[in-house]
């Protein structure tokens, strides 16, 4: 057995169970209903946690997503509202801008040889105060293709929906798990996540990885957006607040090692969904409060990390202790 | 000739880390580069390799000059490198690190399958039955060291760099990878080997090349040299500095007390159990060659790495060792090989670096008044002649010489009774050479008892009471009185069997 | 005395800058008048309004000078808000409300610099537990309302005057000073830097580089504390969802301005709260100004910019290389001629 996969099966197992628990208490959860909710209402988190996943491979952060987001809620619904271009346009130009946005940081990050974390933390700033200046009110979006987004879904067995923005989410999962780990560009972000000396040694161009990199992460937020927008029906600039962090945290409980180098995208799917459980259950139980989510979370933070610190710890032991 | 180099020169600030050096390398050949640390075989290599542009001088491969700008430039030119340690990606599996940046692909993605095929292909030859589908990191260094040599050999192809590859192997180990090796001399492959080993020379190489001090020593037939000259080449050196202003060590040790006794310290991988005693006012040596385990002898006295047998003891009781802290309160002092990531800390001003120690010892509460800490840094810098403007000067921008200086005056502001210079004298020049020599010698007057490690033989010769000579992670042999001399160390280092010339005192 | 005047001028001359620009557009931005026996003006306002970030940065700046980060502590102001607020609420008084609340965040900064000495976590992933957990625990303890109370005393702390100064203005300026006497009276300060440059040289001078680092994040903690207290004080009672949201952002921004590298090494206290001072200068001045407050955002993602630039290790080497070439070029010409 290859102990990097140790994480991931520890994510899926904790997953199983939890959802075991869940179903044995209220057993409405175990339904296609609960399912289809589950995968709708996590719908932008999971594409935002694909592009997160991919930075937190290399080695990087980026604390801007959740300002994206909000940005690109409201690009779309002022840019509905002003002019009279197809969704599919703004769709489109929504997505050059969050992914040269990306770039640029990318860009920024390995020029300036700056820390990711500051990096970010200014396009955070400039991302949600340009939304800001777009408009400081919620905009509405009221178009036929809107409707029809949010209206088209497949009815599973059981009367569960599974909607538009849901499907979408699981085929991003997808193309994210084919880019990660099948393709070239995919093996250097996690040579970057392994070492960026060595990785520049067997021949990864570091600057272009780096912006191609975030880029990847600017698209999928811009792409989350438009999810967003879909499921909430309006653009806000206060939006999406601190997603960044439970993207975050959804990649380390699915088993990314938060340094870089191991993880699969496949779990970052098991740790949005797991996150998503903790909510559902709670709102099943009605008497437990909101913020046990948070502590939940927490814990779960706390114990994979200390759960891949031991497994690092493991393979290192041999070398000589030396302080 | 595949390759040849002449007259390279790589001048760094304050240093000729190369100075007009020839090198050449036939195909089929194993060629060994040989020399201590600052000998210049790293700048050489980074030289080769594209990491370093070179100042003056040539290179030709195949005929043609090549000036690599990078290592992935010189990867494709033909030089490929294996290192010691950071070679590949410990957390890719091995068709992974063997086929990146040229995996098979279908449509456009990454075929697993046939990336498989093509590392077993990679690895035919090199006699490894492995699962390349793991992550390199499960696999033993001997097998990842080749590994990469069977990366290196697939994408570069004509000359490879071995550069330390049997540093942390076992026996076994190292027979595996030299089948590899021959096998790819047979083959035609021009190899450079590194090595501070010099049996492994001996057995593998058909020429040897030695650097010294940046400077080119010899190019001989291994097998038309024996160890003694070959140790001579290496470490042999004219130290008329030194030499001049005389030698007061070999001092019959009888007179003077003990002052500490370290019985049985040891560490399993590191080096075994070893006595020693200390004894006021004299200076110890520590011979051997580069990874002899001088350097972690002197690591375990200072608790910086931690000993896992052994007691420490003076004319009261036992005193810990397990920390440098609890060392330094035990009165030892440490001036580490490294001067860059050990010794100084960059930033800050060459009053802080001297004080730093002292003000630790104090604890943050009883902060040295200003005055006091300016008084010492003038003093110091007066005392060890430390050239600099002003005490506020960031001890980064020192030469290297003044920065060893200040990590000196460091220890010496705290009055240690036991004193570490590991390589005291490295990367500085011979006026402040014989100066810290100079200084040493004046300070055991006060009773302070000195040990040097060194690579410098003369400079033991010249500063030492007593060699202990160090070899192969065990101390052998023990040099005494008369008995001090370039060659008897050079020998004592040389001896293949295990029967030293003298037990260590126990 | 010099020196140090010289390490804040720019952080002080951007103040300036500030200054007479929103005087532009707001010409009685600088004036104070007493009401009440109170100062009152938008400079006072500044003063009173900026006091939990320049706190937080106080704090801040040590946990960076040791080449770490802190991001929890908007969560422990959160969580010390609360722990103030119950402790009022249940008659317990002033003082044990204080003792509890800054207990509260010296264990919150004793866990993350365990985390992070002892565990060897980097210190981003560390503090984010605490971020994301502490604040369903400040939830807990205020069971998810807005813990309110009665005491003058405590929302004396928030709202009060002491000369007519605002008492958040004196504490922020009392923690900055006291602070940093005693980084810079003690030998704290260098042993703080000396670990942010080269812990390992450190370790081996006999530093207790682990127990340094311990205690930075606890001061960081404590500062949260105090800050915590400030924002409860302020509006008289606990919103665990809404103190100190994003503030830890804030408080690196404020260090980042005051010129400290985020790679560790030496610091300055006084040049990270007059970075706190700067950015409510904006926030307030955009205001008064008659400026649309979505410009703050923008503003303040271009000063992070512009200073990370000029920080740039990369960039000066860079800079460097091509004066060096240049003057080379020019040498040549030289001999030439």
């Amino acid at each position: 057995m290859n102990p990097r996969t140790f994480p991931l099966l520890a994510t899926i197992a904790i997953f199983l169970v939890a959802y075991a628990i869940c179903s044995a208490q209220y057993p409405t959860i175990f339904s296609s209903r609960v399912a289809g909710n589950l995968l709708t209402d996590n719908a932008y988190l999971g594409i935002t946690a694909v592009g997160m996943t991919l930075v937190i491979l290399s080695g990087g952060i980026d604390l801007s997503v959740g300002s994206v987001i909000a940005f690109s809620g409201v690009f779309i619904a002022v840019m509905l509202r002003d002019t009279g271009l197809h969704p599919l346009v703004i769709f489109a130009l929504l997505l050059v801008v969050t992914t040269l946005f990306g770039a640029a940081m990318g860009g920024l990050i390995d020029i300036l040889a700056m820390p990711p974390f500051i990096v970010t933390l200014a396009g955070m700033f400039l991302a949600r105060g340009v939304a800001y200046m777009l408009t400081i009110d919620s905009v509405p979006i009221n178009h036929d293709f809107y409707s029809f987004l949010q209206k088209s879904y497949y009815l599973m067995p059981g009367k569960g929906r599974l909607t538009f923005i849901g499907v979408l989410m699981l085929l991003t999962v997808l193309a994210g798990m084919i880019v990660a780990h099948r393709t070239r560009f995919g093996a250097s972000v996690f040579a970057l996540g392994g070492g960026t000396a060595t990785a520049r040694l067997m021949g990864v161009k570091v600057r272009r990885t780096t912006v191609q990199i975030y880029a990847f992460s600017g698209f999928m937020s811009g792409l989350a957006g438009i999810v967003f927008s879909i499921y909430t029906g309006s653009g806000y600039p206060l939006a999406a607040v601190g997603t960044e962090l439970t993207a975050i945290a959804a990649v380390v409980i699915g088993g990314t090692l938060l340094a870089g180098g191991a993880g699969y995208m496949f779990g970052t799917l098991i740790g949005v969904l797991t996150m998503g459980l903790i909510q559902t259950y709670i709102v099943f139980d009605g008497t437990l409060s909101s913020w046990w989510t948070k502590i939940v979370i927490g814990v779960l933070l706390l114990s994979f990390i200390l759960l891949q610190k031991g497994l690092v710890h493991l393979s290192t032991r041999q070398r000589g202790a030396r302080i | 000739m595949l390759l040849t180099i002449q007259s390279l020169t790589k001048t760094f600030p304050g240093t000729k880390a190369l100075d007009g050096v020839n090198f050449d390398l036939s195909a089929g050949e194993v060629h060994a580069l040989l020399g201590e640390n600052g000998a210049g075989k790293s700048t050489l290599i980074k030289c080769l390799t594209g990491a370093y542009r070179r100042d003056e001088g040539e290179m030709h491969l195949d005929g043609r000059l090549i000036s690599p700008t990078s290592t992935s430039e010189a990867q494709e030119l033909g030089i490929g490198t294996v290192y010691q340690e950071v070679n590949l990606l410990p957390n890719l599996t091995v068709a992974q690190n063997l086929t990146f940046g040229r995996e098979p692909r279908r449509f456009g993605l990454i075929n697993s399958r046939a990336q498989k095929l093509a590392a077993l292909e990679m690895l035919q030859g090199y006699g490894l039955d492995i699962d390349v589908g793991r992550d390199l990191s499960s696999y033993s260094v001997a097998i990842q060291q080749i590994i990469a040599i069977a990366r290196a050999v697939a994408v570069s192809g004509k000359v490879l760099i071995l550069d330390e590859p049997t540093a942390s192997l076992d026996a076994a180990e190292v027979r595996m990878l030299f089948d590899v090796v021959r096998n790819l001399r047979d083959r035609g492959l021009g190899i450079v080997f590194v090595s501070h080993f010099l049996d492994q020379v001996f057995e593998l190489t058909d020429r040897l090349t030695v650097l010294r001090n940046g400077q080119h020593v010899v190019t001989e037939q291994t097998a038309g040299l024996d160890r003694l000259q070959l140790i001579h080449h290496m470490l042999g050196r004219d130290l008329e500095a030194v030499e001049e202003q005389g030698h007061t060590g070999h001092a019959p040790i009888v007179e003077r007390p003990a002052m500490l006794h370290f019985t049985g310290i040891g560490r399993a991988g590191v080096i075994e159990p070893f006595d020693l005693t200390v004894h006021e006012g004299e200076v110890i040596g520590f011979a051997g060659l580069l990874g002899s385990g001088r350097t972690e002898s002197a690591e375990l006295l200072f608790g910086l790495r931690r000993a896992q047998t052994g007691e420490a003891r003076d004319q009261s009781g036992p005193i810990s060792i397990e920390t440098p802290q609890s060392a330094i309160a035990a009165g030892f002092g440490f001036a580490p090989e490294d001067r860059k990531t050990d010794g100084i800390v960059a930033e800050l001003s060459i009053r802080e670096n001297i004080i730093l120690a002292l003000q630790a010892q104090r604890g943050w509460a009883r902060p040295l008044p200003r005055a006091e800490q300016d008084r010492l840094a003038a003093d110091y810098i007066k005392r060890l002649d430390i050239r600099t403007s002003d005490a506020e000067k960031a001890i980064g921008d020192l030469s290297g010489g003044n920065q060893q200086k200040v990590v000196l005056a460091r220890w010496l502001a705290m009055n240690p009774r036991f004193l570490i210079l590991d390589e005291p004298t490295r990367g500085i020049d011979v006026g402040a050479h014989a100066e810290i020599l100079k200084l040493i010698d004046r300070l055991t007057e006060d009773g302070m008892a000195v040990l040097i490690i060194s690579s410098e033989l003369d400079e033991l010769v010249v500063a030492a009471d007593r060699i202990i000579v160090v070899r192969d992670r065990r101390h052998v042999s023990e040099l005494t009185g008369s008995a001090v001399t370039s060659d008897t160390i050079m020998q004592a280092i040389a001896a293949e069997d295990h029967a030293p010339a003298q037990e260590v005192a126990r | 005395m010099i020196r140090s005047l010289r390490r804040v001028a720019p952080q002080l001359m951007t103040l300036v800058v500030l200054a007479a620009l929103v005087s532009w557009f707001f010409p009685s931005f600088l004036q104070i008048d007493m009401s009440d026996g109170r100062l009152v003006g938008p400079v006072i306002d500044i003063l009173k309004r900026g006091a939990p970030v320049a706190i937080l940065a106080v704090g801040m700046t040590l946990v960076v000078a040791t080449g770490g980060i802190d991001l929890s502590v908007g969560t422990v102001m959160a969580i010390t808000g609360a722990v103030a607020a119950s402790a009022l609420v249940s008659g317990w008084g002033v003082p044990v409300a204080l003792i509890l609340a800054v207990g509260a965040g010296m264990i919150a900064g004793l866990w993350n610099g365990c985390l992070v000495a002892v565990l060897g976590i980097q210190p981003i992933v560390a503090t984010l537990i605490l971020m994301t957990a502490g604040r369903g625990i400040a939830q807990l303890i205020t069971e998810g309302r807005i813990l309110t109370y009665s005491d003058t005393g405590f929302g004396f702390l928030g709202s009060g005057s002491i000369l007519g100064i605002p008492v958040p203005a004196l504490l922020w300026v009392l923690t900055g000073v006291l602070v940093a006497l005693l980084m810079r009276r003690t030998a704290l300060g260098l042993l703080v830097e000396a670990v942010g440059v080269n812990k390992r040289a450190s370790a081996l001078a006999g530093v207790n580089a682990r127990g340094l680092i311990i205690v930075v994040y606890m001061a960081s903690g404590l500062c949260a504390a105090l800050a915590g207290i400030i924002a409860t004080a302020d509006i008289r009672g606990a919103d665990a969802n809404n103190a100190g949201l994003w503030l830890e952002l804030d408080a690196i921004l404020a260090v980042v301005i005051g010129g400290n590298s985020l790679l560790g090494g030496r610091f300055s206290i006084a040049a990270s709260v007059l970075g706190a001072m700067i950015i409510q200068t904006i926030d307030t001045g955009i205001l008064l100004a008659g400026f649309p407050s979505e410009y703050n955002l923008v503003i303040k993602a271009v000063l992070v910019l512009a200073i990370l630039m000029i920080q740039s290790p990369h960039l000066a080497s860079e800079w460097a290389l091509i004066r060096m070439q240049i003057a080379r070029r020019r040498a040549a010409r030289e001999q030439e001629v």
